[in-house]
């Protein structure tokens, strides 16, 4: 019989940055390893935004009239971030899931940093945007697409919606806990980023509506992180709309972080 | 309040509510080291509280808990790396490998990467789990998941193992196994506190028991203490026809005091009892007399259902957590005297 268990009085070492750091990786690359194990899910979630690229390249976008130049290169910085913000309606769904089967119970009794539950999780978020973000630059190649600005602002496009992206996975975790239950979490994500993603500059011109829903559809953030990944990439890089988005961001990132760190300590299942 | 060197888990006067929902009112415990502790009591007892407070998961209202010297409230950090926790629903991830789950735990006890491996193999291979080590959880059968659980529980070699009802819904080979794991995790110098609804899984595994009942104490000490505090023995009649079963019961509530225990099952009816040899043959007569027929009649030795029926006077006929009073208690017989 080996003595496989036979207890030891452990060392009981202080929580440094770099436990904390191999802690999050930790949980991170379970997070991902969850994801490539469901490949359904990466299937339709790839094939959704594709469609969308496909609907408005080719049914609406004749219809649309959009200021300079071509529509498909108005529509693909809509389509990036579209893409990091519904695809974090699964970190919602995840927290809730891991909540609900006692997963989070486990993590809670072990010696691991705490915040390394949810910084594992939108690390995992960020390394699938990053993969998503690119399959949809491949995408918009291939339907017309093109770069326009420097290397150094198209670059930065990516780099602004992607970190849009991360500041958003917090509100999702956030969603997650304080739903509890992974089928509302699925729901209760999309509707405020329905009216994010609808009532902005995404597909359609704000212009054209009703001057009412103007104010919000141009100051909403999602509206100002796509005008500033647009103006970037179409080379007429507009400063002020990216220091705005890069303000907001922020601002979601730290309030979120404060909201999900919060709820997790009190989370109980 | 008892010595650090033989007591690994203390607990003083612990206090829990939820809204107005009273979980504990007042409870303390000493579990000794190496030796397993059972907490008994129906559902919404307390026990997962308990638990719960004791693996830095609650915050108690009141009063005071440590494990292994460490407080929960205060030393929770230090607290969490003696500890080991298994629970009811087997908290192992079903994406994962048997081998990568049980890597993370160890990741996650700040194990160093070659040790973490090394622990890993051990605890597949005493697991009998090697062989499905590279496989997803999700094709493990409802016995391996909840080997796994423990095993996983095991990789940071806890000082104190704390089990939620961990043979809850296992069939009775795997029950059987984990028996046999909390053993010779004991024998080890494990110290195990765990809870159960199961009387004869407190009787099998048990050294101290501690019964609560709605959030309190209500009796503690050994398997044969508490069958002691009974202060007597069982009479126990098992009819041929289930139509007897009522007429058999009033005739045996005479020999006896307290409740008269009915399974309608196995056709029995039991009520402890004082009266001796004598009382049995009366008992048999007056049953023989009123043409019921007999497939058995004795005195034993009273089991945990007893005690327990008798300390929280829930009678047969009023079961307020059918749970306990389904279990069938057939192997504390078989297994135990």
């Amino acid at each position: 019989m080996t003595t496989v268990a036979a207890p030891m009085h452990p060392v009981i070492a202080p929580m440094t940055p770099r436990l904390a750091i191999s802690d999050t990786i930790g949980i991170a690359q379970r997070n991902l390893r969850r994801m490539v194990r469901t490949p359904q899910l990466l299937f339709f979630s790839a094939v959704q935004p594709i469609m969308f690229v496909l609907l408005f390249r080719y049914v609406f976008g004749g219809a649309i009239k959009t200021p300079g130049g071509a529509y498909v290169n108005y529509l693909m910085p809509a389509i990036f971030v579209q893409v990091v913000l519904f695809g974090g309606a699964q970190t919602a769904v995840g927290m809730a899931t891991d909540l609900k089967e006692g997963v989070i119970d486990r993590f809670r009794t072990l010696p691991m940093a705490r915040s390394a539950v949810l910084a594992g999780r939108t690390l995992a978020d960020l390394v699938r945007n990053t993969f998503a973000v690119g399959l949809m630059v491949a995408v918009g190649v291939l339907v017309g697409f093109r770069f326009h600005g420097s290397p150094g602002a198209d670059v930065g496009a990516l780099v602004l919606v992607l970190a849009f992206g991360y500041a958003f996975s917090w509100v999702f975790a956030a969603v997650g806990l304080a739903v509890k239950d992974p089928e509302t979490a699925q729901v209760a994500g999309f509707v405020p980023l329905f009216i994010l993603v609808f009532a902005s500059s995404a597909f359609v011109p704000v212009s054209t509506m009703p001057s009412w829903l103007r104010g919000f559809a141009n100051n909403q953030p999602v509206s100002l992180v796509i005008s500033a990944a647009r103006s970037l990439l179409g080379g007429t890089a507009s400063q002020s709309n990216v220091w705005r988005s890069v303000i907001w961001l922020m601002g979601i990132f730290l309030v979120f972080v404060f909201v999900a760190v919060r709820m997790f300590n009190k989370a109980s299942s | 309040m008892s010595d650090p060197t033989t007591s690994m888990i203390e607990a003083v006067g612990l206090e829990k509510s939820f809204g107005s929902t009273r979980a504990l009112a007042g409870v303390d415990l000493v579990a000794e080291t190496a030796k397993v502790l059972a907490l008994l009591g129906p559902n919404g007892a307390g026990k997962t509280t308990i638990v719960r407070i004791l693996t830095t998961l609650l915050l108690p209202d009141a009063g005071h808990a440590s494990v292994a010297g460490f407080d929960v409230v205060h030393d929770a950090r230090s607290l969490r790396s003696v500890i080991g926790l298994a629970g009811q629903f087997a908290a192992v991830d079903e994406l994962l490998t048997g081998r990568e789950n049980l890597e993370l735990v160890g990741r996650l006890y700040h194990l160093s990467k070659t040790e973490r491996v090394r622990r890993s193999d051990e605890v597949l291979e005493r697991f009998g789990l090697s062989f499905a080590a590279d496989r997803l959880v999700k094709g493990y059968s409802g016995g391996m998941r909840r080997r796994l659980d423990l095993g996983a529980s095991l990789v940071g070699r806890p000082l104190v193992l704390i089990l939620d009802e961990p043979t809850t819904g296992l069939d009775p080979r795997t029950r059987n196994d984990v028996w046999r794991f909390i053993e010779e995790l004991v024998a080890e110098g494990t110290t195990v506190l765990l809870t159960t609804q199961y009387l004869e899984e407190a009787d099998h595994l048990a050294h101290q028991i501690v019964v609560v009942d709605e959030g309190m104490v209500i009796a503690r000490g050994t398997a044969d203490e508490l069958k002691d505090q009974m202060g007597g023995d069982v009479l126990e009649a098992r009819v041929a026809r289930s139509a007897d079963l009522e007429a058999a019961a009033e005739i045996i509530a005479r020999f006896g005091e307290g409740p008269t225990q009915i399974d309608a099952e196995l056709k029995r009816v039991s009520i402890p009892t004082r009266e001796g040899p004598s009382g049995l043959i009366s008992a048999g007569r007056l049953l023989d007399d009123k043409g019921i027929g007999l497939e058995d009649l004795g005195i034993r030795r009273p089991s945990l259902d007893d005690v327990f029926l008798s300390l929280t006077g829930h009678g047969a006929g009023e079961q307020p957590e059918p749970e306990i009073l389904a279990q069938p208690s057939y192997d504390a017989e078989r297994s135990h005297s």
